[in-house]
């Protein structure tokens, strides 16, 4: 009989979520953990699915635009001006110039929001618990901004089809100017606060590396490709909305790791201002809608229309069959593509480092599960 | 040299502990007080429903046309009316608005014609059954009368 009972050494097998503070939601990872290493990780989704695209099979295409807002729900402004783009051009409409420019305006602001959120929930995750209030407390001003203008602080709704619903309030410039002149001394506060801090430089650095060529493989976009080396933006790479007017750069750094993420994201924030600020000096006056029929019956044909939102390639592909409902309506959602290389960084990793690489993807779950 | 001197002290921690120690000062201090205070919103908030009434012969204002029951993605209006014989026009019996799948996009406020039906800044309209948000005609005329909690 065999007297010596050898210590038993087994893979291990954790559920991360659904309910975790650090996944940002409803995402169930399973992690297979030799000791601390990370062999094989498992992502289960679904757990916030309400089937975006099937209700929108079933309302007509105004109707349809409140639901967007509920996909990406931090960044609700982006979501409406890539489905309004699409609509409009499926009925060959295009929108006025002063609603273009205001349209930039807000996306840029929410991209700002966008990214916010994600650097004090992400620096939470890994420790740094002050970064969270400072950026909620910036991200408040933009809400505000987005309060005044449409009654709505999250699920924003501010855009229709054709161009806008409300015209701009008396206080508006002045808002935004004010948060722009604030915002950026609060950016180099940030920077102070983590940028040459030694913990996040040790937590980031090195961790969930994906190379740009990995990126165009795995379909990635936005900060991530970026982060990789490639200046890849929609923005400036097909031009929509008026954005060819503006002056800004695409920031890229080539480390491709979770430090370079954060560092475009925060150097994103500093370019949406610029526009910001060119914006604001040009908005020009007029009609702020298109002529766009009551009831809207876009002729049949197809459309995709793609944008840069704060998470990447934010697209809509609308099927029409002549009739009030789009015949299809299909998502390409940003991070639901993002999140499909999670495996490929996490896998070797830590499961600490698990945390930071789920953090610089910046996924919104109600975006992946639609 | 210098690298070891920034790494002994720890400068760049001290540089992120100065601003949170900036931070300190009650001028930066943002909490909304918000059951003591009443938050200030905005003019154009999408909160709770309300039909208007004309307030001069405090009849409503809503012509009964359905407007905004076609235009609701939820279609959560149901609006009941009656042919009057003699005015030959509608008058409403019914209005119903179910505040529990309504989703504030604002679309039935766009498509009133005669701006009867407006949201409003009023955004305390929490209920403690599901039948509480099923807001009637008068309830709708009325608005939300919240219960007011004093020390």
């Amino acid at each position: 009989m065999e007297s010596v009972n050898h210590l038993e050494t087994s893979e291990m097998v954790l559920n991360m979520g659904p309910q975790h503070p650090s996944t940002h939601g409803v995402l169930r990872l399973v992690l297979k953990l030799d000791g601390e290493r990370v062999k094989a990780v498992e992502c289960v989704i679904g757990y916030l699915h309400r089937g975006v695209e099937k209700i929108g099979e079933n309302r007509t295409y105004t109707q349809f635009a409140p639901y967007v807002d509920r996909m990406d729900y931090i960044s609700a402004v982006s979501n409406g001006l890539g489905y309004c783009l699409a609509v409009e051009g499926l009925i060959g409409v295009e929108a006025p110039p002063r609603a273009q420019i205001v349209r930039v305006i807000f996306a840029e602001l929410n991209r700002i929001a966008s990214h916010l959120l994600w650097l004090g929930t992400s620096a939470l995750d890994l420790g740094a618990m002050t970064a969270l209030f400072y950026c909620l407390r910036e991200r408040e001003e933009v809400l505000k901004i987005f309060e005044n203008y449409c009654g709505a602080r999250l699920t924003t709704h501010a855009f229709r089809i054709g161009g806008l619903q409300y015209e701009l309030h008396d206080t508006f410039e002045a808002e935004t100017r004010a948060f722009s002149e604030m915002f950026k001394k609060r950016l180099d506060e940030y920077d102070q606060l983590l940028t040459n801090n030694p913990i996040w430089i040790e937590r980031l650095k090195g961790v969930g590396i994906l190379t740009a060529e990995e990126c165009k493989s795995w379909g990635v976009s936005g900060p991530m490709i970026r982060a990789a080396g490639l200046a890849w933006d929609l923005r400036k790479a097909q031009p929509y909305s008026g954005y060819d007017q503006f002056d800004f750069d695409i920031p890229t750094r080539q480390g491709a790791d979770s430090y370079d993420r954060y560092l475009v994201r925060i150097d994103e924030m500093r370019q949406s201002l610029r526009i910001i600020d060119q914006a604001l000096e040009k908005i020009p006056s007029g009609a702020i809608m298109a002529k766009v029929p009551k009831v809207l019956k876009p002729p049949p044909g197809e459309v995709y229309v793609s944008i840069e939102a704060p998470k990447g390639e934010l697209g809509y592909y609308i099927v029409s069959d002549g009739s009030l409902h789009p015949y299809r309506l299909r998502v390409r959602p940003p991070s639901f593509i993002n999140l499909a290389s999670l495996e490929k960084m996490a896998v070797g990793a830590l499961v600490a480092d698990v945390v930071a690489i789920i953090g610089t993807i910046d996924i919104v779950l109600g975006e992946v599960d639609r | 040299m210098l690298e070891t001197i920034k790494r002994i002290f720890l400068l760049d921690l001290l540089q992120g502990l100065w601003v949170t120690f900036k931070m300190q000062r009650t001028s930066n201090i943002t909490t909304e007080e918000y059951p003591k205070e009443i938050p200030k919103i905005g003019e154009r908030y999408r909160g709770a429903p309300r039909l208007n009434i004309n307030p001069d012969n405090s009849e409503t204002l809503c012509i009964g046309c359905d407007l905004c029951a076609k235009a609701c993605p939820e279609n959560l209006i149901v609006v009941g009316t009656e042919r009057n014989k003699e005015t030959r026009r509608l008058d409403l019996t019914y209005f119903t608005y179910d505040l529990s799948r309504c989703m504030f996009c604002g679309l039935c406020e766009d498509a009133c014609p005669v701006d009867a039906l407006e949201l409003t800044q009023d955004f305390e309209m929490a209920s403690y059954t599901r039948e509480g948000l099923i807001w009637d005609r008068q309830m709708l005329e009325e608005g939300p009368r919240p219960t007011k909690y004093t020390r």
